[in-house]
């Protein structure tokens, strides 16, 4: 099965906004987000969106304590 | 693109001062969730309590008022008597509403205030340095519980809901859970209800929110929420009690 990406959900995660508390790591649960290696300027690693096979449940953005999840489709 | 989510008006959309991982941010957000979708923002006003959400009125644009430690449910009754036609909650942890605020919130109860409480349970006390609060699990370590809570020296745990419960005035009691993404749509739900319920006149409704604190827990926040889901959960069911 070929997958569209371009037309797929994308989640965009607030880089300045994250506190790296990872919940929506362990929720996603197609696992596409991911950890960044450079560090923001609270000085921790924000979660980044990792392009894939999103499937927009919204998850990520329910479960993140500081509102720094946003979907778009 | 089109955005398919989106922060809600009511919040506003700056960085909270909230640990890693604190549910508080997500209470605060589903309580503008519903205050937005029930089109009641111009009515709304909010009781922030003293605790770790001292400065929840930062991050609400909608009417607020603060209140002396766990007198939020007093200064609420004040405010719907004097003014009926707005809607007036309060947002109170567990050292404000069950500690020190035990006596002002039986008595809200039990005169079936119409008003509406969100009970943030953390086990703990948050912003004074994790001190032991009257929800603080048995065996659980805290700062004045080095060697974990024993039931003969610092009694049990105080389950507020149960005994609110019992009470004539009160007219809904639900307790629900930050710890997974169907868990904080449920807790949505009830506080929606709980809403409702004020605005049909129904009585008093409290919503008593589970909620890590990962800080004083000494955990991470990924096994703060795990640590919720397998000991807290337990001591603390889930589930409508009145």
């Amino acid at each position: 099965m070929i997958y569209n990406f371009k037309t797929m959900p994308k989640v965009k995660i607030n880089r300045e906004r994250c506190k790296g508390c990872q919940l929506c790591l362990i929720y996603c649960p197609k696992g596409l987000i991911e950890k960044d290696k450079n560090l923001n300027k609270k000085g921790i690693q924000p979660l980044v969106f990792r392009n894939g096979e999103c499937n927009g449940c919204k998850f990520c953005a329910i479960i993140c304590p500081d509102g720094a999840v946003e979907i778009y489709k | 693109m089109e955005k398919i989510y989106n922060l809600p008006e009511s919040l506003i959309d700056v960085s909270t001062h909230y640990c890693p991982g604190c549910g508080h941010g997500i209470v605060h957000r589903i309580i503008c969730e519903v205050i937005d979708e029930l089109n009641i923002r111009q009515k709304i006003i909010g009781v922030a309590p003293i605790g770790c959400a001292v400065i929840a009125y930062k991050y609400w644009d909608f009417d607020c008022c603060e209140a002396a430690h766990g007198r939020a449910l007093a200064v609420a009754t004040g405010i719907k008597r004097v003014r009926p036609a707005n809607i007036v909650f309060t947002y109170q942890g567990d050292g404000d509403l069950a500690a020190i605020g035990c006596a002002e919130t039986i008595h809200a109860a039990n005169r079936g205030e119409n008003l509406t409480t969100i009970f943030i349970n953390n086990a703990i006390y948050g912003m004074t340095g994790g001190q032991m609060a009257p929800t603080t699990l048995l065996t659980q370590k805290t700062a004045t519980t080095p060697a974990g809570r024993d039931a003969k020296l610092e009694g049990y745990p105080l389950k507020i809901s149960e005994l609110l419960a019992q009470l004539e005035g009160v007219a809904y009691i639900e307790r629900t859970s930050t710890d997974s993404p169907k868990a904080v749509l449920i807790t949505k739900k009830a506080i929606k209800e709980a809403f409702q319920n004020q605005i049909d006149g129904k009585g008093f409704s409290m919503v008593e929110v589970l909620s890590p604190c990962p800080t004083y827990w000494g955990l991470k926040p990924v096994d703060a929420v795990k640590w919720m889901r397998e000991v807290m959960i337990k001591e603390f069911p889930l589930g409508r009690i009145k």
